[in-house]
């Protein structure tokens, strides 16, 4: 331990107590952000807590990661500069549980796994689906923006979060927004948020709407040998009075990783009706109806018996019409098979290689047709295998699955990278990378020609950039909270503030 | 000083677009609440180039900006509550795209509402967001207020349906937030702008999702001899778990004078009535609809009816959209309430809205959306009267007071504007108001956007303010 850690460590013990404190390498070690070492852990138990780490740290201008079970924080750009972890599992109580009125106040730090399971009680849930699920807090699920299938349906976070309380960048604790499902009362500041990898505040309390869990729920499965079948089977979709929960597209890459591989964190019950009694399992083999070297289209929907029987019969025939070679209906016995595979898609490809990229694009779903043939086309031409999942609403996931993590690949990666950007550029789109290797965050850092800028994980730069860059400042006058993780200092130049 | 500005405004836009004598402001310094304020100068811009230069020209004269849609706002968001320049969004109304694959639209703010969702209706899409006011309130308005409407409580309000907006700063400069697919990295500008009073930047332009007529729907009329007995159904109708398109109480009280001027076929001797839709797939709807009528009955309702065809149910929902109107037969002038509570203490809260009213000597009537908990309690009086005028915004304050006591909010829909600045401390601290200025500041440095509006004038404990009564005021939503 170093001289400035053991002081850096003394000083919180003073605030927090000696108890919420650690430092130390192996500690630390474990809370590195890509690679970026720390000095010191502080695990508040309050927001109160929270508000006094922050201020101190202002006061000595250090620099703040915010985190929950640390499963996404290779998220985003490498902090500029990181003395403190701010592990916020310590705040973990639900302050407020209306199931009547069907809203939830919930601590940062909550396991969303066991929030779900409280609310199920009471047949409601929270549609987030999120990979990492058994280990997530709602809280890092929110700040780092990461989706579910279920967005087909219910939206994403910022269709359901309600309110949040936060401490901002001057260790003041704040709060925007309510608790009640209806609500034009100042800023909607919660919004900014999400996805906002503690850049802007440290979340401490969420509130959320919480949904009546799905009486009965069915999957489907339809393979294709094209991804024309399939696009044209979700098109029919769309079209139709259908409304599924998930809608899905996987490439024949992403069905091979499914078919041969399960996930790594162990799997938890969302719904108790899926292998009753069991807390913790490991996911069943997909079926043979999931055929691996094929496009599938996946689906959920839920409802009476009628209901299912209408959808049922009526996705088959639709299947039937975009000539599918092979249709499935999942029960709850086989269900979790491919739901548990679709939720943890990003966590899977993460697994499936050493060297791991995984773009998002955003894009009009009707640009997917044209958008997918060239992706597989890029990533051919550079000679990584890779997968997709693309959701209905147009946002989709693309990886890069190398065999080696070597200097050739990273080169080959960041070629890639740049034409996948370029492609998502001329269908309108937007990409980013969100998880790659640091040695390629480095390498992919390049100037862009068009704007005379520099070109990094995040994709072209925004043209409310300056907005952005202000807000930020707005928050975190003394830039402490995340530095760079998401606006960003370059990386060639690091980080003098 | 005006003159000049007059005259560049007049160079810009052409002298039919400038309007500053004094019978012409008038017209321009009501919206549909019960607050005031005059312009100098009103002025109608037609593209976005003009918007900029406008702000400009107001800068160099020193002088705020309002934006302005239809004007049918209730807490007076679009209003010149400092005078100024107040800019009329209502000619730019065209319908730029319907994107019927990609099921989005790009429109400029002054569009009608409802004019989108005829667009939309031949691809079998529609704007989902419909505020009571939707035949002629504007899109650009809904942005501003997060406007909702009572299908909302299944389809979410204005900030769910929109994908990306063009702003205009006060420095002139245009900007572009969000995107037409809705999902890019980085901070959600286009979920703070929405709702956000027009006190952050002037909205030019619109990509909203339009949503897909659904396949089936079942409009129902539950009938009750008792309010508590509505109530608990509403209740009820959430805990168990049903969620209809639409869920919306009126009172017997309100009732009768709705039905004397629609005749939609309301009970006259009811206590109060639910009007419940459903949609969705023919099989849900037949379940939904028989659950729904389930729990009427389990709570004592005289009779649930189900509008035979699509007349039948556009004349329950016409009264219930012109319902405001219809009380402007039973007294001078109305005030609506708008406040938002959990919605497992319905029962309880309209009780207590019935004593503030007997305390205060006014008949207090309820239209509202009760599936989601917002209330809109009116308060019916006449603006002759300077006292009964003050006692009938005391009355209003404390019902709000109890809102937020129970755990609810100011405003469900309608915003803070200049009604409900002075209440903001009963929900914000300190810390929450310097967050929100330094939010407002990164946009509106100067305060020259929409001065006066959401942030309290006064250090206040939620007192409100001794206001001069209007010399008349009418509601329209």
């Amino acid at each position: 331990m170093t001289k400035t850690s053991t002081n850096l460590a003394a000083r919180l013990e003073s605030l927090i107590g000696a108890s919420h404190v650690a430092a130390g390498p192996s500690v630390c070690a474990d809370y590195a952000v890509d690679a970026v070492l720390h000095s010191a852990v502080a695990k508040p138990a309050s927001a109160e807590e929270v508000a006094a780490i922050v201020r101190f740290a202002a006061l000595e201008k250090l620099a703040i990661v915010p985190c929950g079970n640390r499963t996404k924080l290779r998220i985003g750009m490498p902090p500029s500069r990181y003395d403190l972890a701010l592990d916020m599992t310590g705040l973990s109580q639900i302050a407020h549980y209306d199931p009547g009125d069907l809203t939830l106040s919930v601590d940062a730090g909550f396991p969303i796994a066991k929030l779900n399971a409280l609310l199920f009680e009471h047949k409601q849930f929270l549609p987030l689906l999120v990979p990492w699920y058994s280990r997530s807090t709602i809280g890092g699920t929110i700040a780092s923006g990461i989706d579910s299938p279920l967005r087909q349906f219910y939206g994403t976070a910022r269709d359901f979060l309600l309110g949040a309380e936060f401490v901002d960048g001057a260790g003041k604790l704040c709060k925007s927004g309510g608790r009640v499902v209806k609500n034009v009362t100042g800023y909607d500041l919660h919004k900014l948020l999400i996805g906002s990898l503690g850049t802007l505040a440290v979340v401490t309390r969420l509130n959320l709407r919480t949904f009546p869990a799905p009486p009965a729920s069915r999957g489907f499965v339809a393979s294709f040998p094209t991804q024309e079948g399939a696009l044209t089977l979700r098109s029919a979709i769309a079209a139709s009075p259908l409304s599924p929960l998930t809608l899905d597209i996987l490439s024949p890459g992403l069905a091979h990783v499914f078919a041969t591989r399960t996930p790594a964190t162990p799997e938890v019950a969302v719904f108790s009706d899926e292998n009753r009694g069991a807390h913790q399992f490991s996911l069943p083999p997909v079926g043979d109806w999931f055929r691996p070297r094929e496009w599938q289209l996946c689906a959920a929907f839920d409802g009476t018996p009628e209901v299912l029987e209408r959808y049922a019969r009526d996705l088959t025939r639709l299947a039937e019409q975009a000539r599918a070679t092979s249709t499935a209906i999942l029960d709850d016995s086989t269900r979790p098979s491919v739901w548990g595979r679709l939720r943890e898609s990003l966590s899977m490809l993460l697994e499936a290689s050493p060297a791991t990229v995984i773009f998002k694009l955003s894009v009009l779903p009707a640009q997917h047709a044209a958008l997918f043939a060239k992706l597989q086309e890029i990533a051919e031409r550079a000679g990584l295998t890779h997968g997709l999942v693309a959701r209905a609403g147009g946002t989709l996931y693309f990886a890069l699955l190398p065999a080696t993590a070597d200097d050739d690949t990273i080169g080959r990666l960041a070629q890639a990278a740049i034409q996948i950007f370029e492609c998502a550029s001329s269908v309108k789109g937007h990409a980013m990378l969100l998880f790659a290797p640091l040695s390629l965050k480095h390498a992919f850092y390049v100037p862009d020609a068009s704007s005379g800028q520099h070109l990094n994980i995040w994709g072209p730069r925004r043209p409310d950039f300056a907005l952005m860059h202000r807000l930020k400042s707005a928050f975190d006058p003394h830039n402490i909270l995340a530095p760079s993780r998401l606006i960003e200092i370059p990386i060639s130049s690091p980080a003098t503030p | 000083m005006i003159s000049g500005l007059v005259r560049d405004f007049e160079r810009l836009l052409g002298s039919s677009s400038v309007l500053y004598q004094p019978e012409d402001l008038l017209l321009y310094e009501y919206d549909g609440s019960v607050e005031k304020g005059r312009p100098d100068v009103v002025v109608f811009p037609t593209t976005t180039e003009h918007v900029s230069r406008i702000v400009q020209l107001a800068a160099q004269h020193d002088l705020p900006v309002v934006g302005r849609g239809a004007g049918t706002g209730l807490s007076g968001g679009a209003l010149a509550r400092t005078g100024g320049v107040m800019m009329v969004f209502a000619r730019m109304n065209r319908i730029l795209e319907v994107d019927a694959e990609n099921h989005r639209a790009i429109v400029q703010p002054g569009v009608v509402n409802h004019d989108l969702t005829l667009a939309a209706e031949p691809h079998g899409l529609y704007f989902a967001p419909d505020p009571s006011s939707w035949k002629s309130c504007t899109i650009g308005g809904n942005v501003a207020e997060n406007a909702g409407g009572p299908h909302t409580l299944a389809y979410g309000v204005t900030a769910n349906h929109v994908a990306a907006l063009e702003l205009v700063l006060p420095s002139g400069e245009i900007v572009r937030i969000g995107s037409k697919h809705g999902d890019a990295p980085g901070y959600d500008l286009t979920g703070l702008i929405v709702g956000s009073e027009g006190t952050l930047a002037l909205v030019t332009e619109i990509t909203v999702k339009l949503s897909r007529k659904p396949e089936a729907v079942k409009t129902l009329l539950a009938i009750f001899d008792a309010v508590d007995d509505a109530a608990d159904t509403v209740v009820d109708i959430t805990a168990r778990a049903i969620t209809p398109a639409a869920c919306e109480m009126l009172d017997g009280w309100t009732l009768r004078a709705v039905e004397d001027y629609i005749h939609a076929g309301f009970p006259m001797d009811s206590a109060a009535v639910l009007l419940i839709e459903v949609e969705g797939l023919t099989e849900s709807v037949t379940a939904q609809a028989s659950a729904v009528t389930e729990v009427c009955n389990v709570h004592r309702a005289r009779e649930v009816r189900v509008a035979r065809d699509s007349a039948e149910r556009e004349l329950l929902w016409k009264g219930r959209k012109n319902a405001f109107g219809a009380l402007g037969r039973l007294a001078p002038s109305n005030y609506v309430l708008d406040g938002v509570i959990p919605r497992s203490k319905l029962p309880q809260a309209l009780r207590r809205i019935q004593q503030i009213g007997q305390q205060y000597g006014f008949r207090i009537g309820n239209i509202f959306h009760a599936g989601d908990g917002n209330l809109h309690p009116i308060v019916l009086y006449d603006p002759r009267d300077a006292a009964q005028f003050e006692r009938a915004l005391e009355a209003s304050a404390e019902i709000i007071r109890y809102c937020v006591e129970i755990g609810g909010a100011l405003t469900g829909e309608h915003g803070v504007g200049m009604e409900k600045s002075e209440l903001m401390p009963l929900l914000f601290s300190d810390a929450d108001f310097d967050l929100m200025r330094r939010v407002h500041d990164v946009f509106n440095p100067d305060s020259s956007l929409n001065p006066g509006k959401i942030f309290p004038l006064s250090k206040g404990c939620g007192e409100i303010r001794v206001r001069k009564p209007p010399a008349h005021a009418a509601s329209t939503k």
